[in-house]
């Protein structure tokens, strides 16, 4: 089949199509440069504050569905086949506030308003998906938009009143919704989309197959799933990523399978589409799982992706090593599996083959008498990385530990197993000593770094003291030990 | 006209934001967002990669040959003055000819045809040095034996040795208190279109137009009458656009005069962040003596702070933290003395507050120390030390205070807060709670509104009234989200009695006002709304004469009404008036001008009323922590805050609850983190964190005191509302020194430094544990 040259997608219920499309331009620069749709705003480029907030529909397995995306971080060849709505598109043809506009006036959300297109468009996200939020899943919705006017409060009660003004039915997205999705229907046309210049070339497989061959033809290429990680390369480091190979639209990687001894997620499974089965598979990972980043960056960012890119502040490595989870290699069509934690071998190396990539990650399901636990700790609560990392997973037989896996992040060059601390619980009886031992242990495990997120000595004793609350949570402490959201 | 009753959006009412609309449709235009003229350019800043060093050469021959490039300028290209110091002291160059003072100082700029092109060529200079040592913090500078970068200041009343003589307590101690970013939502930006001659236009954000009209003047050696700036409205300025945009004004404006193209300039957030300098940090060694009740009778501070390579507004920011050592407590013996030291850090600036935080947070830390020393409720220490009562009313700087609510105010917000009976609760919880500790604290403010540099304090405006009665309003004042414009607007529709929709809010431009100050301190309603009152009033005693002389009727007999006016017995609409006055030669426009009255200050002799009045307001707020991790979590905060009569209380409110916020981020997670090369290592909101909505309290309750007045004949009695709630974030501080208090019982005052992080509240409960 021939390839396709240019990306085609919707915009503002609108098709463009765009040839030449080098793999580094942003959709943020697209929308506001050669579009003029400067309604959205850049006031970071690099995914934290939300002042570029856009939606971007896309047919998937369950039919169209939208979510808010960082604009600054998306590629904009990656939109091929999407509807990408910005805050332009919300009032009426009349000049009709949308009901989440006409909250925020009401509700007095803006002060000096570069924050609010783009808090508009999480909100209107937030509206279609639960018209009527509680205050906490609005500062759920909200993770990923920063204001530096309002103090907040503003929004929030806009946010949950935006149902006084309208409802979803009555949206225009909800109304056009089969009209849209024909029209993307009609854009499919199966081919590989190949396109922009030699130096910056962008290349879309057309299927899971097809990417596996890509990448053997272009074995130097980068992968680019929800460009979390390379979208910073290209906006705040300025580095080439041609040629890249784009991989967010490949369903075949998104697979979710709920099966009876573990649970598999597609490498290209966004931290959002396995939320649900974390949380049903992994209930302790519900809560952890919302403090990743914010909501655009759950929307885009992958699993695998957060695992290939090696990073040893990862939050989902430890979390999932902890569980005894392993990855599928693939390469062409042979793949291979590995535990989690052997992927890792030391900073900035992963155990990845030219033209290899992560296709799946399996993680055992807890067995009769597993206790588990996951821990972040960060210097703001939410949105931010961690200086400190856990998951820990013990086994107990009667009283007896007879299975220890902890594995720390943030505590050494990779994601890494506490090997000393394991030992310290193992065959020991279940109480305060043998966890107190492993806490002592700990230093023998790591040395862990000072940087601005955290000193050596705030991480190694955190670090310690999060065993010690394993151990007072497992145990049924009298008084909270922790403080919940 | 169908409103015959009232006019829509008059003084002392809620009224939306005046781009509210635009705000959520994104229609509202920032500088970024302005069309640009065919062949527009872009220029970009090449900075140090290095801290402090001399410079051997500079070899920008890459640069010059990168794709896309069209040239570069360094002080060589300055055709007027290398010079944009805001105060005059030529201490800053727009670029260095031979010292590199900071790691990331701009160095050179690029101008190129797309911003990406010149962003990648700024990257490739090759610039060869020599190092030098540096110093990076305050005690660093004081070690090395640094120079202050402006003079320091000192405060002395009463007898200080004998004070601390006589006194049967005495503690000392250091704080140190971190700066801030300003991190509002728009960075830097400036976009300058070249005009005829030696005229240049320039678009940016800034709160001092007149400052970046003057500074663009200077650097390019042309008159002030050359040079227009113009700013319809910023994303964000909390003091951050009040002298850092002269650097990207300038090179603005320099571009487009050399290549005679417009030229925009916009850093991206990194550079923005090393480049542009924050909230000063603090080091400050107190001395604190009382009698056994708790009461002060004796203060002595130095106020050490890191003021960067060059002097900025370094000065009167370390001054004001010096005029808010007191916050709202009397000193019987006092003596404070300001260090504004020199670091090779980049050059600190104002931030909401201006130092004054800094100044507060210091007597609320010898509060507590007294209280933990005294065994009481750091409430009662607060209410036994505050202004009042016989000879216990005089100010470090020998200004009267007179206007003090804090009785009142604090005394109701202790009751509305139920603050005895929950702290009673928490101190039983914490006894009972072995992990989470809790703590509450309830802390006052009381802020000085106006510039101590006393000339500052004068605004201009300028009314049109077109012969259609719409109107058309100026002022000096920018709009930066506080809502200004909108007050001011509501101020000139009462005066006129028309509805604020007749009302045109314009971009603030030096071809309008001359001459104006800074929109800071505050002072922005304060000075322009009277400026502007000035001007309508003006208008109004044209108008008067003309109805008396036309209609042959007293002054007495012409009233203005909701959107009409009546003479004598006859009543039409104000247009049709508008349009009989123009019909008969009346002048339709006026310039408005205010001075506040009544200010003065001998910075000599520390002496004076630097102030007009003060703004007071309270704050109780409610913690937990962990004491395993140091993660905490603020569960409640209540409010009571004075802005006299407010011209816009739903606005008013809005400024608290942000300044609050901002305020606790500044205590809590916001911490600018420089690594020993001296290159800031938190500088995006990636590594540099700002509160978020799920920061904010589980619950807030914000109340106007709307009982306050303005004893001073201000603006409708209304007091300014900018700085002064950002230091109701200190009873969050406050809270969770009492939480990590509670670990040793109270026994000992925890000296948590600032920001208290995670980290910094854990390590405080270790030493607490130790204790
Ligand atoms: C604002 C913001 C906040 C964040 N907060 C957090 C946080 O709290 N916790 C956290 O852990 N992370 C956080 N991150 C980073 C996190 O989002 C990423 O690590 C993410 O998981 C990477 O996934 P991605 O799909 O976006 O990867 P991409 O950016 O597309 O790729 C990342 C790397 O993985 C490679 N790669 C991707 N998929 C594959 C594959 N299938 N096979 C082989 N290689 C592949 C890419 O080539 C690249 O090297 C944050 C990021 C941002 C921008
Ligand atoms: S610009 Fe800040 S998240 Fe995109
Ligand atoms: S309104 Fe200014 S940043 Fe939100």
């Amino acid at each position: 089949m021939q390839h396709r040259r240019e990306i085609r997608f919707l915009l503002n219920g609108r098709e463009v199509s765009v040839a030449d499309v080098g793999a580094s331009q942003t959709l943020l620069d697209f929308l506001r440069l050669d579009r003029r749709l400067t309604g959205t705003k850049e006031g970071c480029a690099e995914g934290d504050c939300g002042a570029c907030t856009v939606l971007v529909g896309r047919l998937g397995a369950e039919g169209l569905s939208y979510q808010p995306v960082n604009a600054c971080i998306r590629f904009l060849a990656s939109c091929d086949g999407c509807h990408v709505v910005t805050v332009e598109h919300l009032s009426g043809p009349d000049g009709r506030l949308h009901p989440v506009q006409q909250a925020m006036v009401e509700h007095h959300g803006s002060q000096c308003g570069f924050c609010t297109p783009g808090f508009v468009m999480s909100l209107y996200a937030l509206w279609m998906a639960v018209p009527k939020p509680s205050e906490k899943q609005v500062e759920t919705a909200l993770q990923g938009n920063l204001c530096r006017c309002t103090g907040y409060a503003p929004i929030i009660r806009a946010a949950v009143a935006v149902s006084q003004y309208g409802s979803p039915a009555a949206d225009y997205l909800t109304t056009e919704r089969e009209a849209i999705t024909a029209q993307l229907r009609a854009m499919q046309d199966g081919a590989r989309v190949v396109t922009g210049p030699e130096d910056n070339r962008a290349i879309l497989p057309a299927s899971v197959d097809d990417f596996a061959a890509a990448l053997l033809e272009y074995p130097q290429a980068t992968i680019v799933a929800g460009a979390t990680d390379v979208g910073l390369w290209v906006t705040k480091f300025l580095k080439p990523i041609g040629p890249a190979i784009f991989i967010g639209h490949l369903d075949g990687l998104k697979e979710i399978e709920e099966g009876s001894d573990a649970l598999t997620i597609g490498a290209g499974a966004s931290y959002t589409d396995c939320e649900a089965a974390i949380g049903r598979h992994f209930p302790h990972l519900g809560p952890y799982w919302d403090r990743i980043a914010g909501w655009q960056v759950r929307n885009m960012g992958t699993v695998g992706g957060n695992i290939a890119n090696g990073s040893p502040i990862g939050d989902t490595p430890p979390v999932l090593i902890s569980l005894g989870a392993e990855v599928v290699l693939r390469k062409g069509d042979a793949r291979r599996t590995l535990p989690l934690e052997a992927f890792f071998i030391d900073y900035g190396k992963q155990d990845r083959a030219a033209g290899e990539f992560v296709e799946s990650i399996r993680v055992p399901l807890s067995a009769q008498g597993q206790r588990d636990a996951a821990y972040k700790i960060s210097k703001r609560r939410d949105e931010d990385i961690s200086s400190v990392a856990v998951g820990i997973s013990v086994t107990l037989t009667g009283e007896t530990i007879t299975a220890a896996r902890i594995a720390f992040g943030g505590m050494a060059a990779t994601p890494k197993r506490a090997g000393e601390a394991e030992a310290a619980l193992l065959g020991k009886t279940w109480g305060k000593a043998a966890f107190g031992a492993a806490a002592e242990a700990l230093p023998r495990d790591f040395k862990p770094l000072s940087d601005w997120r955290a000193s050596s000595d705030y991480r190694m004793l955190s670090a310690q003291n999060l065993l010690r609350r394993f151990y007072l949570e497992q145990d049924g402490a009298a008084s909270p030990v922790q403080l919940t959201a | 006209m169908k409103d015959n009753v009232t006019i829509t959006g008059s003084a002392h009412t809620d009224r939306i934001h005046d781009s509210a609309i635009k705000h959520v449709t994104g229609a509202a235009d920032y500088t970024d967002d302005i069309a640009q003229p065919e062949g527009t350019l872009h220029a970009y800043l090449g900075v140090s990669t290095v801290t402090h060093t001399r410079i051997v050469s500079l070899d920008l021959s890459a640069v010059r040959a990168a794709p896309g490039v069209v040239g570069v300028m360094t002080a060589a290209d300055i055709p007027g003055h290398n010079d944009i110091s805001p105060t005059g002291q030529n201490d800053e160059p727009v670029f260095p000819t031979d010292l590199i003072q900071f790691h990331g100082q701009p160095l050179f700029a690029v101008v190129a045809e797309t911003r990406d092109a010149a962003r990648r060529a700024a990257e490739l200079a090759k610039v060869e040095t020599e190092a030098l040592p540096h110093a990076l913090d305050p005690v660093q500078a004081i070690e090395a034996g640094y120079p202050h970068v402006t003079a320091p200041l000192k405060l002395e009343r009463g007898d200080v040795e004998a004070g601390f003589a006589n006194a049967p307590n005495r503690i000392k101690g250091r704080m140190v208190i971190g700066g801030q970013d300003h991190m509002y939502l728009e960075g830097q930006i400036a976009f300058a279109i070249p005009g005829e001659d030696d005229e240049v236009v320039v678009h940016c954000s800034t709160q001092h137009p007149s400052e970046a009209q003057h500074m663009v003047a200077h650097v390019l050696g042309v008159p002030s009458n050359a040079v227009v700036v113009n700013v319809r409205r910023m994303g964000g300025g909390f003091g951050g656009k009040e002298s850092q945009m002269n650097i990207f004004a300038a090179v603005a404006a320099l571009a487009a005069k050399k290549w005679n193209r417009a030229v925009k300039i916009r850093p991206d957030r990194d550079q923005d962040m090393t480049a542009t300098g924050k909230r000063h940090d603090f080091v400050v060694d107190y001395d604190v003596a009382f009698d056994d009740e708790g009461r002060i009778e004796a203060v002595g501070g130095s106020f050490a702070a890191r003021c960067g390579y060059s002097s900025d507004l370094s000065g009167p920011v370390t001054d004001r933290a010096l005029f808010h050592a007191d916050n709202a407590y009397f000193y019987p013996h006092v003596r404070l003395e300001s260090r504004p030291m020199k670091t090779n850090t980049v050059s600190n600036t104002a931030f909401r507050g201006f130092g004054g935080p800094q100044g507060v947070i210091v007597a609320e830390r010898m509060i507590e120390e007294i209280a933990y020393a005294t065994g009481q409720d750091p409430l009662d220490v607060r209410k036994a030390n505050f202004y009042g009562g016989e000879g216990r009313d005089l100010t470090p700087y020998h200004q009267q205070v007179t206007d003090n609510i804090l009785d009142r105010l604090v005394g109701e917000l202790e009751q509305s807060a139920d603050y005895r009976a929950r702290r009673q609760a928490i101190i039983d919880f914490n006894a009972s709670s072995k992990v989470l500790k809790k703590g509450i604290a309830l802390t006052p403010v009381k802020f000085g509104i106006s510039f101590t540099a006393t000339w500052y304090n004068q605004a201009g405006a300028l009314i049109h009234v077109y012969n259609d009665g719409s109107i058309h309003l100026n002022h000096g004042g920018t709009e930066m989200g506080q809502g200004l414009n909108t007050k001011v607007a509501q101020v000139v529709a009462e005066a006129f009695q028309v509805n604020f929709e007749r009302i045109k809010i314009t971009k603030t431009t030096t071809e309008k006002v001359p001459n104006t100050s800074a929109t800071a301190a505050s002072s922005g309603s304060d000075l322009n709304g009277m400026a502007a009152l000035n001007a309508a009033e003006q208008i109004k005693a044209r108008l008067v004469d003309f109805a008396c002389e036309h209609w042959g009727v007293a002054a007495e007999e012409v009233a203005f009404l909701p959107n009409r006016v009546r003479i004598g017995e006859e009543t039409l609409s104000f247009d049709a008036f508008i349009k009989a006055a123009y019909m008969a030669r009346v002048q339709l426009s006026a310039a408005g001008f205010y001075k506040t009255p009544d200010i003065h200050w001998d910075r000599d002799k520390g002496q004076g009323r630097p102030f007009y009045y003060y703004a007071y307001g309270a704050a109780c707020s409610e913690v937990t922590i962990d004491t395993l991790t140091g993660e905490y979590r603020v569960e409640r905060t209540d409010i009571l805050h004075d802005v006299g009569r407010s011209l816009n209380p739903v606005l008013d409110r809005g400024q608290v609850e942000g300044a609050f916020i901002q305020g606790m981020g500044w205590l809590t997670t916001e911490e600018l983190w420089w690594d020993t090369e001296g290159r800031l290592r938190t500088h995006a909101p990636s590594t540099y964190k700002i509160p978020l909505a799920s920061d904010r309290p589980r619950v807030f309750n914000v109340d106007l005191a709307d009982w306050s007045e303005n004893r001073e004949l201000t603006i409708k009695r209304s007091k300014a509302v900018g700085e002064p709630p950002f230091m109701l974030g200190i009873s969050v501080f406050e809270a969770l020194s009492m939480a990590v208090a509670s670990v040793a019982d109270y026994r000992e005052c925890p000296r948590l430094d600032a920001p208290a992080t995670p980290e910094r509240v854990l390590m405080a409960v270790q030493r607490m544990k130790g204790a």
